[in-house]
């Protein structure tokens, strides 16, 4: 595995390993010193076309717990603000020979762009509305944590699922790990044809007792204005996730920043139920496992790159 | 209904221009001739003299004459010149992506004898002076007669009228706003109605910018995966239908471009039903490809407007094309700087280059399984001036000489040897084609010649 573009290119066993590793670096995350010296003397960059919080903030502490020397690049400030091209910002950063390019871009595709213009390792971190592995790699890993194998288990994604890259990559995940996923939501936010992945479609939260896990995608107020609902009043009311609607067994999930009040309650946030917190803890681990994988696991072909000591989990630096 | 726009009393300039040059004259010996408007079809002996056909004879019949040279068609086929009635030559304004030599050596390499400008470009063609100036530079510079198409509204802002008589005295052989469509669809009818006046096809191209909404691909299982926001095939049909009804009642003539979904074809057959006098194109790209292609989310090959759209879709054009319905194809040509496409998919401009390769891509593509004949492709690659009011080119004695020689068992490479266009925005390139334009002969003048293809002269 050199790069790490979609969840679709990724096969059971290979998401496997990565949750795998993710879980012997959260062993290494509860030591009071957190960081090995795996990538020592690498470089990784990474470049942000949008706002983030979470996988940018992850995605540079996993590297720099795996020692590894960081670049962040935001647009906002950069030479990007002035014009510059994505091929012209890549190439130059590239003279700076990273290991690995993270990277986050309004447009779909924009990563696997980078790999034809790099030899560093892609990692998408989004690509406008189509993937976002790693957040989908995760989810997987907390949900590993928390039920075990997902194999049967019944998932719903609710929400905006038109404009959403987490709900194309977690339904892509989910079922790779054999998960019966459903997807709920109004017509206006469900893309047409979805169904041809495999998914159920519905349009009320009608039938979500059978559910194991109940997945809450961000409902984004600039939809407002395009009509896409009419109000949140209305949508808050059909879709809102609340305790009322949630059985005890019921597990919630939200990749984030959730809207309280719109598409899940308050209640539901603070209660054992949700996993969300667990979701920005597994961020960081699963990111090391991301980095540690493509950079140093025997496939990606960078044999100048890999580290002297090559596994030494347990050591700290 | 009325029977249709008449023309204005004093005659008109003529539609097409070109760059002066020698008269060929030459041989076309033991060729297979191919004119699906006269009819001819068989091998035959050309004899071309100063630009014209002076004699066609049984093969091998014609005897040299001192210093004519004689060129061997023996096993290639000669064909009328192709006419595109849509290519952008990004004439005035932006000459980086293409200019009128470039554009019209790319129309000679895929065997066309004329072409249509549409009228987009940077300012758009809106005045008589615009005519006249890029007439001007086309009697300079065009290898292959240009006709030029004005706007419908000033500068394509669909607010006002452009003067479309005085446009179609300086030379405009219509009228199109195309890039975008007329939304307004009083605006539309005004055109019409000042059309029965002036003549001049309106040419449109038809989408309705709310239900595009910002698409950058066909709305299908292939967006929903991609995360690509879709434009649905409706945005094109509903469109078709409001402007046939106006047209209809106006008594007016209108093209339909870029004919792309089944529910357009559709929308073309009720109007022509109804009497509308409506004709329509549909480009190579959307007989070829579909949506599918657009997996590898590579701008430079498979992006442009309207989008490649279903199976189904693609079926319905090839069928249209058979059953007479699409009347002509046309390329679209629409030629980009590498940067304006090396950018991700939905940042890209829309639009891909297709004349060099468009009767290549299509007798491989439909020809060669046998899902259409090659008399009906040569004939469809041939009659897009009609709508116009210009014939399609003949092999015929006394005629100018606008002809193309074809090898149909030459294999190549899209874009190994580069292209003739300033651009390279092909949606063949790397592709394997057969069928190969050897030379074009275009008003008379010998356009085009593969540099490899050797001629012997007596």
């Amino acid at each position: 595995m050199k790069d790490l573009l979609s969840m679709e290119e990724l096969d059971r066993e290979q998401i496997e390993t990565i949750l795998e590793r993710a879980a012997s670096f959260a062993e290494v995350s509860r030591r009071e010193i957190k960081k090995v010296p795996t990538l020592r003397g690498q470089t990784v960059v990474t470049l942000f076309y949008e706002s983030s919080t979470r996988t940018s903030s992850s995605f540079e502490l996993a590297a720099k717990r795996l020692s590894a020397d960081v670049i962040s690049i935001k647009a906002g400030g950069s030479s990007v603000d002035k014009g510059e091209s994505l091929k012209d910002t890549v190439e130059t950063l590239s003279a700076y020979g990273p290991s690995a390019i993270v990277i986050r871009h309004p447009h779909a595709g924009s990563a696997r762009m980078l790999t034809e213009w790099v030899d560093a390792a892609v990692i998408n971190a989004g690509d406008g509305m189509h993937q976002h592995p790693s957040q989908t790699l995760l989810d997987l890993f907390t949900l590993r944590n928390s039920i075990g194998s997902i194999e049967g288990r019944s998932i719903w994604i609710v929400g905006d699922v038109l404009h959403s890259r987490v709900a194309r990559s977690n339904i892509q995940g989910f079922q790779k790990m054999g998960a019966n996923v459903t997807v709920a939501g109004p017509p206006t936010l469900i893309p047409r044809g979805i169904e041809s992945t495999g998914c159920e479609v519905r349009h009320s939260l009608d039938g979500m007792e059978s559910a194991d896990v109940v997945y809450l995608l961000r409902m984004q107020n600039e939809r407002m204005g395009e009509n896409f609902v009419p109000s949140i009043r209305e949508y808050a009311r059909l879709f809102q996730v609340s305790r009322r609607r949630l059985s005890p067994r019921q597990l919630v999930m939200h990749p984030g920043p959730v809207n309280r009040g719109v598409e899940i309650s308050s209640d539901v946030i603070d209660s054992d139920q949700s996993l969300i917190s667990e979701q920005v803890a597994s961020g960081l681990v699963v990111r090391m496992a991301i980095l540690y994988e493509l950079l140093t696991g025997p496939e990606n072909g960078r044999a100048d790159s890999a580290p002297e000591d090559p596994v030494q989990i347990g050591e700290p630096a | 209904m009325n029977t249709g726009p008449e023309t204005v009393e004093q005659p008109l300039p003529e539609p097409l221009v070109q760059r002066a040059g020698r008269p060929a004259s030459m041989i076309i010996a033991r060729a297979g001739v191919l004119d699906p408007v006269t009819g001819l079809d068989g091998s035959r002996d050309l004899m071309i003299e100063d630009g014209r056909i002076t004699g066609i004879a049984a093969a091998g019949s014609l005897a040299a004459t001192e210093g004519v040279e004689i060129v061997d068609g023996a096993g290639k086929y000669v064909f009328p010149a192709f006419f595109d009635p849509h290519v952008h030559l990004r004439t005035p304004g932006q000459e980086y992506k293409e200019d009128l030599e470039t554009g019209t050596r790319a129309a000679a390499a895929g065997g066309y004898g004329g072409v249509l400008a549409m009228a987009n470009t940077s300012p758009p063609v809106s005045s008589p002076a615009d005519i006249d100036a890029l007439r001007h530079r086309a009697r300079n510079e065009a290898s292959v007669p240009i006709g030029f198409l004005a706007t419908v509204t000033r500068n394509m802002e669909g607010r006002e009228l452009t003067d479309m008589a005085e446009l179609r005295e300086a030379g405009a052989v219509g009228f199109t706003d195309d890039g975008v469509p007329v939304s307004n669809p009083g605006i539309l009818r005004k055109a019409l109605q000042y059309q029965a006046m002036c003549g001049g096809r309106i040419a449109l191209h038809e989408e309705d910018p709310d239900l595009t909404a910002g698409g950058a691909m066909h709305e299908g299982d292939v967006s929903t995966e991609l995360g690509l926001r879709g434009v649905p095939s409706i945005t094109e049909s509903v469109m078709i239908a409001r402007d046939a009804a106006i047209a209809g009642y106006e008594g007016g003539a209108i093209q339909i471009q870029h004919l792309s979904a089944v529910e357009s074809v559709e929308a073309v057959r009720r109007a022509r039903a109804d009497g509308v006098d409506i004709t329509c194109e549909v480009t190579p790209h959307h007989l070829c490809l579909t949506d599918e292609a657009v997996r590898d989310l590579n701008a430079s090959r498979h992006k442009m407007n309207p989008p490649l759209r279903s199976e189904d879709d693609r079926q319905a054009l090839i069928e249209a094309l058979l059953d007479g319905t699409i009347d002509c194809i046309a390329t679209d040509h629409a030629p980009h700087a590498v940067e304006e496409k090396e950018v991700p998919y939905e940042a890209a401009m829309m639009g891909v280059t297709g004349l060099e390769t468009a009767f290549s891509s299509l007798y491989t593509e439909l020809v060669l399984p046998g899902t259409i004949p090659l008399s009906l492709l040569v004939e469809k690659l041939g009659c897009g001036g009609a709508a116009f009011g210009i014939d399609p080119f003949r092999i015929e004695e006394g005629r100018t000489a606008n002809l193309c020689l074809v090898d149909l068992e030459a294999d190549w490479t899209v874009g190994e040897q580069g292209y003739e266009s300033r651009s390279r925005n092909s949606w063949c390139e790397g592709r394997t084609l057969t069928g190969k334009v050897l030379m074009t002969l275009a008003g008379g003048q010998v356009a085009y010649r593969l540099r490899s293809f050797s001629l012997g002269v007596a």
